[in-house]
């Protein structure tokens, strides 16, 4: 089989594309070390707390609601502010970086008529800027655990796996909905309405136990719910979670991303024309 | 034996074998989801077609200037477009022997907020060479392009000219086996159109190919040896400059 390289281009070259793709992502790969340092450098250059002012959301978010919820409804939930602020650095990378990689699908959409990049360039870069402002909101996380009485475990370690499956999974949604931006320019803002509706369906801002036993299968059937679960367990109960989380989220990383990259990848040479 | 040796070395850097371009144009322009879904269930989806290149040959060889000519959307930038990876040809077939640059516009892929210097090694990414070559080349680029202070400046106060400039000087700092210039020669003044056409020159003896679209006659007659001119997606004509120019010039 033929390898991508930058010094020969046959058009008719029998190749998988997804697999062209990820051999031409390769050689472009310091193309997505500048985009995330472009990406870091604009959010951070104007700001000393720059990490404080990405915290400052969550953290409100935080507050709020352990005294909504302590107070108002006199629910005592051990942990609380622990597994709101948990949850949302899961939900933050998840949301940021798919609606991120269609921003910048459309937003590159003048370079692609121009000039040759692996399409998938632009996903791949906001997976790796997400990851660099989850990394930098783990240390305020880990302080105001310990400051809240909350011993820190060994079994935090499994947090690396945790990251990488959640990775796929929001590279592939990222690249399936690049792929639907190409062709349907409000695809966008019908996103963000989704992504608003599934963030109130996952167990993140509110308790588990204050929902219905009734309503949990919904929870089953939301991959989101297993990555929040498996990166929370082990913060909250020191303990990793068992295989009822793990090869859920693993088959929806796994699936996610075959599916997008599949998809994106079949029709990317068409992007140069639609966009 | 020597036979053999020279279909090697006459292999050409750049075929292009029966190419053909389709472009789908919609008869309204639809944008959103749901007139999407509405017209796809009345079943009125309807597209315009038609052929942007039809079925060209070419053949460029190691160290030939080759120009394309031909009127305004007579097909000559997206034929270089095929050259480049930035279309794929709908039939047909590109072959590209060598590492490309492509001087299709200059501007593409700088950011105005960046300065001069994150621009250059930005740029220089998305041409595919890495931080350490473009590191290594900096001070020639900021030289050639004769930036000079404005370098640290967000490129959205640079002129037209000095982002031309910095984009060509960038584009040539590693010599490329092939060129692929579209017009970008037109911006700057003629002092630095000069500079360009002596690295083209210093290129070429080295070794480039380089092919040019550009609508000055004079400037294809002086540079190239062979031509193309493509009319409504279609070869015209092809062979020596002069044969070729001198008919397009007859046919206008």
């Amino acid at each position: 089989m033929k390898k991508f390289s930058m010094t020969f281009y046959d058009s008719s070259s029998a190749g998988h594309p997804f697999v062209e793709e990820f051999q031409a992502l390769k050689a472009y790969r310091g193309l997505v070390v500048q985009f995330v340092a472009r990406a870091i450098k604009t959010r951070y250059k104007r700001s000393m707390l720059g990490v404080m002012w990405t915290m400052l959301n969550p953290l409100l978010t935080m507050i709020v609601l352990t005294v909504v919820f302590s107070q108002l409804f006199r629910i005592q939930i051990e942990n609380f502010p622990i597994y709101v602020l948990s949850g949302q650095l899961v939900w933050i990378f998840f949301s940021t970086t798919t609606s991120g990689a269609m921003g910048e699908m459309l937003w590159s959409g003048e370079l692609i008529k121009r000039i040759y990049v692996p399409k998938s360039v632009f996903a791949v870069a906001a997976i790796g800027t997400g990851l660099v402002n989850f990394i930098l909101s783990l240390l305020p996380l880990l302080l105001i655990a310990l400051v809240l009485g909350n011993p820190l475990r060994l079994a935090i370690l499994s947090w690396v796996v945790v990251i990488i499956l959640l990775s796929f999974f929001s590279l592939g949604l990222g690249l399936l909905l690049s792929t639907a931006t190409v062709y349907f320019a409000d695809m966008l803002p019908v996103y963000n309405v989704l992504l608003t509706i599934w963030l109130y369906a996952t167990p993140i801002i509110y308790p588990l136990e204050i929902v219905p036993q009734q309503w949990h299968w919904l929870f089953r059937i939301n991959p989101i719910y297993y990555f929040v679960e498996a990166f929370r367990e082990p913060l909250l109960s020191g303990s990793i979670p068992g295989w009822d989380i793990w090869l859920p989220a693993t088959a929806f990383a796994l699936g996610t991303f075959l599916i997008g990259g599949l998809v994106f990848t079949s029709k990317s040479s068409e992007y140069a024309y639609r966009l | 034996m020597s036979n053999i040796n020279i279909t090697q070395e006459q292999k050409p850097v750049i075929l292009v074998d029966s190419v053909s371009v389709q472009y789908r144009v919609p008869h309204e322009q639809l944008s959103g989801i749901k007139e999407y879904v509405i017209r796809w269930l009345q079943n009125r989806l309807q597209y315009k077609k038609f052929w942007a290149l039809k079925d060209v040959f070419l053949d460029i060889q190691r160290g030939e200037f080759f120009g394309i000519v031909g009127r305004n959307g007579a097909g000559k930038s997206t034929l270089l477009k095929t050259m480049a990876r930035v279309i794929k040809p709908t039939l047909g077939r590109v072959v590209i022997l060598g590492r490309t640059a492509p001087l299709l516009d200059l501007g593409a892929g700088f950011h105005p907020e960046l300065s001069g210097r994150e621009n250059i090694f930005l740029n220089g990414a998305l041409l595919g060479l890495t931080q350490k070559t473009v590191g290594h080349r900096f001070d020639e680029i900021v030289a050639f392009s004769e930036i000079g202070e404005f370098i640290n400046a967000p490129l959205r106060t640079y002129s037209t000219g000095m982002v031309a400039r910095l984009g060509f000087a960038v584009a040539t700092s590693v010599r490329p086996d092939i060129m692929l210039v579209d017009e970008v020669l037109s911006v700057g003044d003629t002092q630095f159109q000069e500079k360009c056409l002596a690295r083209m020159n210093a290129f070429r003896e080295q070794g480039t190919t380089i092919v040019l679209v550009s609508h000055s006659m004079e400037r294809v007659k002086a540079l190239c040896e062979r031509a193309i001119w493509l009319e409504d997606g279609k070869v015209a004509a092809q062979g020596k400059v002069s044969a070729v120019v001198g008919q397009y010039l007859q046919a206008l």
